[in-house]
This record gives structure tokens, sequence and C-alpha cells, in this order.
């Protein structure tokens, strides 16, 4: 079973999505803020993170920069899903290794679609 | 709505748009046309259609048959065809105009764009491969409403966020805060014309490529097969025919025979063989083989 960690502040937002993702399959697990996840992919790499942007202590940019310096934090799928809908923010997501980018609000359609796209499911 | 008026609007769309309403589908009416019937001062659908039957009622039939369209469409709708036109269709149809350089590719039933411009986009994306050609992208829809949306390429944050790869969106559109519009160059590469395939389309001219994916599902057989007919013959003989992920020659036409192992993917029938529109399933393997 493929595993994707889901990094939200809100418990609300990584409720929803941790039923759309167990939808797919998926074992999940969470984290609220960026540190949390950089503890939670030293224990496990999953094979997919959905990311918020703006998270207390560690925001989700900086997580994805440190993820990806990580031995072995090249290879999760890393889907950013936040509100910061700009294409600078998104320019700038990609540019630190991020593969995909769902702009909130979302529904299960587009993360379906953006899980395909990245060959995820 | 009475029965009678059912009936009415059941055959006139029948014969404006080659829509095709089961005797069940009077919700669809009421939710499709009430607005249509309140935007022009009628309270009930049986209003509307007393004045359908008064002469000079010609912009009020336009605009019952263009409610009625479905046009729901994304970008890379299914993928697998897009694939197809990009991995395929593309380069064989470069091969074969290799001293022309000169491409036409026809989106039959365009609606508000997406499906001409994921195109557009693959063919700027193979840019370098078409230095010095000619490529023509027509997009033609029955309704005047969507196109006026295709030929703008506005879409909002739902419509670019499913189907289109974000490295596209970010290098493809321009951003107006929850509003994306497909950037001029994209733009440029598509011709929208209002067009209803029931009608004759002859005039448009060959293609090398034609998409005409999710609008035989609304029409009868009858219908669907003289369709096909008049498309196989503007499509040049080693050309290429996309179909919905539903729709199918096969039982309906000996005009197009499917490329082995691509689905949704048919080229004309120049075996003088019958293909298997009238005959069916087991002449598949046969026919297909023919044509590979
Ligand atoms: C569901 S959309 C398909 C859009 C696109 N090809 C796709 O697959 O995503 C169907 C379109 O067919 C158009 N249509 C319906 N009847 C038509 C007709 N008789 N002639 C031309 N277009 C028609 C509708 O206006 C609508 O925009």
């Amino acid at each position: 079973m493929k595993t994707c960690l889901v990094v939200d502040d809100s418990s609300v937002i990584r409720k929803v999505a941790r039923r759309i993702i167990e939808g797919f399959k998926f074992a999940v697990n969470e984290a609220e803020d960026g540190e949390k996840a950089l503890d939670a992919c030293r224990r496990q790499m999953p094979d997919a993170v959905l990311l918020d942007w703006n998270m207390p202590v560690m925001d989700g940019y900086e997580f994805l920069k440190h993820l990806r310096a990580m031995p072995g934090g090249a290879s999760p799928k890393v889907v950013f899903c936040t509100t910061e809908n700009d294409v600078a923010h998104i320019a700038r997501a990609l540019h630190a290794g991020a593969n995909e980018y769902i702009m909130k609000p979302f529904d299960k359609e587009i993360v379906e679609a953006k899980f395909q796209e990245v060959g995820l499911i | 709505m009475t029965p009678l008026d059912y009936e009415y609007l059941r055959k006139f769309l029948k014969e404006r748009s080659g829509l095709l309403l089961s005797n069940d589908k009077q919700y669809l009416i009421e939710s499709r046309l009430l607005p249509v019937a309140r935007k022009a001062g009628l309270a009930a659908i049986s209003d509307l259609v007393a004045k359908l039957k008064a002469p000079g009622a010609e912009r009020l039939a336009v605009e019952v048959t263009e409610a009625m369209t479905t046009n729901e469409s994304f970008f890379f709708r299914d993928k697998v065809p897009f694939d197809h036109f990009r991995d395929t269709m593309l380069p064989k149809a470069m091969a074969l105009r290799a001293k022309e350089r000169r491409l036409r590719i026809w989106c039959a039933a365009a609606s508000t764009g997406q499906e001409p411009y994921s195109l557009a986009i693959l063919l700027k994306e193979a840019a370098d491969k078409l230095v010095g050609w000619r490529v023509e992208i027509i997009g033609t829809d029955l309704s005047n409403e969507v196109l006026e949306k295709a030929r703008a390429g506005v879409y909002s944050q739902f419509e670019v966020q499913r189907g289109l790869p974000i490295q596209m969106l970010v290098k493809y559109f321009d951003q107006s805060g929850d509003i994306w519009q497909i950037k001029p160059e994209i733009r440029a590469m598509v011709q929208y014309r209002p067009l209803n395939l029931l009608t004759d389309f002859s005039s448009l001219g060959t293609f090398d490529i034609v998409f005409c994916r999710n609008v035989l599902i609304y029409f009868d057989q009858d219908t669907k097969i003289d369709v096909l007919k008049r498309i196989a013959k503007l499509t040049v003989p080693e050309g290429f025919l996309v179909l919905g992920a539903a729709e199918t020659v096969v039982g309906l036409t000996d005009a197009f025979v499917p490329v082995p192992d691509k689905r949704g993917l048919y080229q004309p029938n120049t075996s003088g063989k019958p293909g298997l529109g009238s005959i069916g399933m087991p002449r598949l393997a046969a026919a297909a083989g023919a044509r590979a």
C-alpha cells in the first residue's frame, strides 16, 4: 500500500484530505506543521505528500526544501494544497521541487487528477 | 409543461441540433429552459413553446437550442488522446506533409476551447520541430455562447485545475486573481467558427486530424452515421479521427476503421473493403489489420 503524508495545520482539512486520499487506497499519516512532517519523513519516507503552505513552526515551503535535501527525500511526490494561489508562489514551489499544485478550495476530482498527473494513481 | 409541449420540444431539438431526448427528460428541459423563458419575459415552458411556434422566433429558437447543449469540457480531457496526438498522430502527419509543411486540425465540437487549446499547447511544446510549418487549428461549435468564451480564453481556477499540469498553467496562462487567461500566442493558434454539424460543412476543406469528441453521444444512430461519413470525406486518407471515450464507429459506418491498440483513434477506410461498421465485432481484427 502506498503512503501519503498530509501536512496542514487545520485538522478539518487534514480530515477531509485523509478521507479523499484513503479512497485512492493510500495509508495516510498526518502532520500539523513542517517540522512534525520532517520527523515523520525521517521515520518513514512517504510516497506522496499533500502540503499546505502557511503553517506555524515551519511552513510548507521550508519543509519542502529540507525534504528534498534529506537522504531519500527526492522520491516523494509533493503536491502543494494551499490558498496561496498566485503564480509567484506556484513558481517558487516548483523551483523548490514540488511536483504539482492544488489551489484551494479543492475537491476529490482535483486531488485525483493531480495524483494521476504525477503518476501516484 | 404538457406532454404535447414536451413532444414539440423533443422534435424541435432533434431537428435543430440532433439532440436526442428520451421520453423522461422533462426535468432537463425545465432546468435548462426556464431561465430562457424568464429572460424572454415568459412564465412557463408552455409559453415558450407557444412563442417558438409563432413566426419571427428565430432568436429565441437559437437561444433554446444553445441552452440545451451540454458544454462541459476540460483541458487534456482523458489524457490518452493527447498522448496519441503528440506521439502518434503529429509525427505521422508531419512525415506525410513534410513537403508542404502544412497541417490542418479540426475540433468539431470545440465548446469553451479547452480541447483546441490543449492541442495548441502541445504544438507549442513541439515548436522546435515545427519551424517553418503552417499549422491551422479550427474550432467549431453550434453554440455561439461557448465560442465567445473560447475566443476570450478566460477560465476559472476550478477549470484550469482539472487536467492541466501545473507547469503548463504557469507557462501558458496569465493570471488575474482567480481568473486565468490563456496567453495571446496560444489563443492566436486557434480560429473559432460557428458550425452546426447537422449542416453541410464540406467548405471547411480537408484535415489531417479531426477531434470530434463527446458530441456524437447526443445524436441518434442515423445522425451519427451521417456526420461520421461527412467527416470522412474531409479527412485525408492517412489522417486521423479522434472520438470521445464513450463513442465509436464500430457498428455504425465503414468510413473509418479503428487504429489497432490506440483506443479512440480511427483512420479513413481506404482498403476498399467493408470495415466494421456494417458488420460488427467479428471482423475487427481483420479490418484493423488491413490498416496497420
Ligand atoms: C460536451 S461538449 C464537448 C467538448 C469537447 N469536445 C470535449 O470533449 O471536452 C459538446 C459540444 O457539442 C456542441 N454541439 C452539440 N450539438 C452540436 C451540433 N449539432 N453541431 C455542432 N456542435 C454541437 C455543444 O454546443 C457542446 O459545446
